[in-house]
């Protein structure tokens, strides 16, 4: 028994019903040249289109109002292109390349190959090319850098102080918080630092930053730039004034009388132990303490008698443990300060007979023979509203501020720590008086430091390491848990590592 | 030579009426035009006739028919059938028949000697046809399709079938019939072949769609045409007759 084979049916050959040349049968009846000739599928599709070009910082128009970098015949660049074309809904688009065009011809060619059913059951493919044309055209970025007008809002910072602590302070508390992160531009100023914003959305968070972190006040204000009758919109720039209180760490200050009354009859002469978002006060005659916020501050301003930077050096010659007067609707009062009757000796009279009485809060930390820095009274000049109105024999001759530890190169030797910086060409080398201050206020104050991100030193650890360790002396240092590893991507450490895990 | 015309703006002439070697049926349009076509090309020869079957005017694919008879479906009404029996010369049979696929113009295809019939045609209606128009009957598909009266077109010169019919497939169906067939298109390449063209021995009216190279393919195979016996037909007969034996 065999089998037949069953044979592919061969299709007749029939004429095209147009031009009559010999065809195989399809859907149309018609050869191939008659087909295209009569069906141009690519008919509702645009052959010319323009493309805007922003010569300034090389990129294409996404409309509406996107700008979008990319190359010459780039993935890109043709997703744009095809976005452009109006009609392709109605085809299949089957491929779509570049078709080369030189590049200063400001021409793009894209070739297409689109399919469409003319009829049931005949599809046609087809390929054509669109042309792009490319238009200059200046984006608003680069227009507004052509017409210098970069910035539409600013939040001037600024604190009439003579001491930068707190600027460096806020730098650090900017730069953990990433409140910077929306400016343009920082600038700093005489007194203070200048933020710039492409909106005042951005000022108003860091305006409403500062205030939750210093205390300071500010003004508003705005300029009409231009404006347009007809749609009604103003362009105008907006200006932040923000104030910060002008007094320091380490300050010697006369409360006004009925604000030391509100706080719990604290003594008029105050050492301001720290500022964050309130000024910390503390009374050296009886360990007494306030915090004052910065609506206070500015509903009964004062100002420092003198600054951390006009402290004389003293020398402590003998020290006693004294008692404190309680009475009621008193304050609190520290009971990490000691309050001690001292005697001191100015450091320049040293082998004199003239000792100085004085009653200081940092009992616990002295002994005699300490160095420590204080405000002389008798001594200086001092134009305050609020002291003229003391009764002068309730002044004390000397107020102590703080204990010095070492000299400052020593401590500088000693600090495996670094913090960051905003970059503003500041100078924040070991020469920089105010910027070792607070350095050294960071190491002696841990509340202070909690808020700042400090972060190892891997130089200074490297030659400690191979100096020795002399930790004899007792100083206040930042323990190595609160330091922060830095991230470093240095090509030359990746590859001494990488040779490290080779071995 | 072969006609172009139109009923009432459709190419389809072929819906609308039916042409035999004896007879002609045309239906009733809202004016004479299409009528008087025929009329113009045949009351010389044949009667034309204006029909309905069941009130409609697709009379040519409501009925089949050759130089014997007319078969109509079991739709028409009594007084239809007796007005075509009026009309129609004594020689032609009228019948009417109980078909399931009552379009027969659809479901058969043939000339005065042979017809093509739909695979599922009743036996019973099969001996009709085979009494009533004295032919021999085939069951049979053209290109898969088994509405053989739609993709099919005959007469006693030659045939043209649906486009996609094999070659195979056109050798048997000429073996069959014996006449010359060839695969071809009407109206701009319509499948529909028996909805787009008329034709009898001596006469062929296609859609006005209808190309002249389609123009061309129906006439040679038909051979329509004014002076007798065109050289090119007789060598192209003689081709043909070549490759079927």
């Amino acid at each position: 028994m065999e089998y037949m084979n069953p044979q592919e049916p061969v299709l007749g050959v029939i004429l095209c019903c147009d031009c009559g040349a010999q065809i195989q049968p399809n859907p149309t009846n018609r050869c191939i040249a008659c087909v295209r000739a009569r069906n141009d599928i690519s008919e509702g599709i645009l052959k010319q289109h323009t493309l805007y070009f922003c010569r300034g910082c090389e990129r294409y128009l996404d409309p509406p109002a996107t700008w979008v970098p990319a190359a010459l015949e780039s993935k890109d660049l043709l997703k744009l292109c095809l976005k452009k074309m109006k009609g392709l809904n109605k085809v299949r688009l089957v491929d779509a390349g570049f078709v080369w065009t030189e590049p200063h011809s400001k021409r793009i060619k894209v070739k297409l190959v689109v399919q469409k059913e003319i009829q049931a059951g005949a599809v046609l493919q087809q390929d054509f090319i669109v042309e792009y044309i490319i238009v200059g055209q200046m984006c608003d970025d680069c227009h507004r850098v052509e017409a210098k007008d970069y910035w539409r809002a600013v939040v001037q910072v600024r604190q009439k102080a003579d001491h930068k602590r707190t600027f460096y302070y806020l730098e650090q508390l900017i730069m953990k918080h990433n409140a910077h992160g929306k400016a343009l531009g920082i600038k700093p100023l005489h007194e203070g630092l200048d933020f710039y914003f492409s909106n005042e959305q951005g000022a108003r968070h860091l305006v409403d930053f500062f205030n939750s972190v210093v205390p300071c006040r500010w003004t508003h204000s705005k300029k009409l730039i231009s404006h347009d009758i007809h749609s009604n919109s103003y362009n105008y720039k907006f200006t932040f004034s923000v104030d910060i209180v002008p007094i320091c760490k380490d300050s010697v200050v006369c409360l006004p009388k009925n604000l030391a009354h509100q706080l719990g009859g604290i003594g008029q002469i105050c050492v301001v132990q720290r500022i964050t978002n309130h000024i910390s006060v503390i009374d050296p005659s009886t360990a007494q303490f306030a915090e004052i916020s910065s609506s206070v501050y500015w509903r009964s301003p004062f100002n420092s008698l003198c600054s951390a930077r006009s402290l004389t050096e003293f020398v402590v010659m003998d020290v006693n443990d004294a008692d404190i007067r309680h009475f009621t609707g008193q304050g609190q009062i520290s009971h990490k300060h000691q309050v001690a009757e001292v005697w001191v000796q100015r450091s320049s009279e040293l082998g004199t007979n003239t000792m100085i009485f004085c009653r200081t809060h940092l009992g616990h930390l002295l002994a005699p023979g300490d160095t420590v820095m204080g405000f002389d009274l008798r001594m200086s000049n001092i134009n305050d509203t609020n002291i003229d109105k003391m009764n002068e024999d309730t002044l004390p001759d000397v107020v102590l501020v703080k204990k010095v530890y070492a000299d400052k190169a020593t401590r500088s030797a000693r600090r495996r720590w670094k913090l960051k910086h905003l970059a503003l060409n500041d100078d924040t080398g070991s020469q920089n008086r105010d910027y070792t201050d607070f350095l050294e206020d960071l190491e002696e104050d841990p509340q202070y430091r909690t808020n700042i991100n400090i972060y190892r030193d891997e130089v200074k650890m490297a030659t400690a390491a191979a100096l020795g360790n002399d930790e004899t002396a007792e100083l206040p240092q930042v323990s190595l848990e609160e330091m922060l590893e830095d991230l470093n991507i240095d090509e030359a450490m990746g590859a001494v590592e990488g040779d490290v895990i080779m071995k | 030579m072969a006609v172009r015309c139109q009923f009432e703006g459709s190419n389809e002439v072929g819906v609308f009426s039916k042409l035999t070697n004896a007879y002609c049926l045309a239906g009733i349009g809202a004016s004479a035009n299409f009528y008087s076509i025929f009329e113009d090309q045949l009351s010389e020869t044949i009667p034309v006739v204006y029909a309905s079957i069941a009130g409609c005017r697709i009379v040519g694919s409501m009925v089949t028919g050759n130089r014997h008879g007319l078969l109509v479906p079991n739709t028409t009404t009594d007084t239809e059938l007796q007005h075509l029996r009026d009309h129609l010369p004594d020689k032609v049979k009228v019948q009417r028949i109980e078909e399931r696929l009552s379009a027969l113009g659809n479901v058969v295809v043939c000339n005065d000697y042979v017809a093509l019939v739909h695979p599922d045609i009743d036996r019973e209606t099969e001996e009709i046809i085979h009494d009533t128009l004295q032919v021999e009957v085939f069951r049979h598909t053209i290109a898969n399709n088994v509405l053989v009266g739609s993709y099919a077109v005959l007469s006693n010169q030659g045939g043209l079938l649906h486009p996609a019919t094999p070659t195979q497939e056109q050798d048997e169906l000429s073996m069959l019939l014996q006449v010359p067939l060839v695969a071809g298109t009407v109206n701009r390449g319509s499948n529909a072949l028996a909805a787009g063209l008329l034709v009898n021995d001596w006469a062929a009216f296609c859609g006005m769609d209808t190309t002249a190279t389609e123009l061309n393919v129906i006439e040679s195979i038909f051979k329509i045409t004014d002076a007798p016996q065109a050289t090119a037909s007789t060598t192209m007969r003689k081709a043909l007759i070549d490759s079927m034996t």
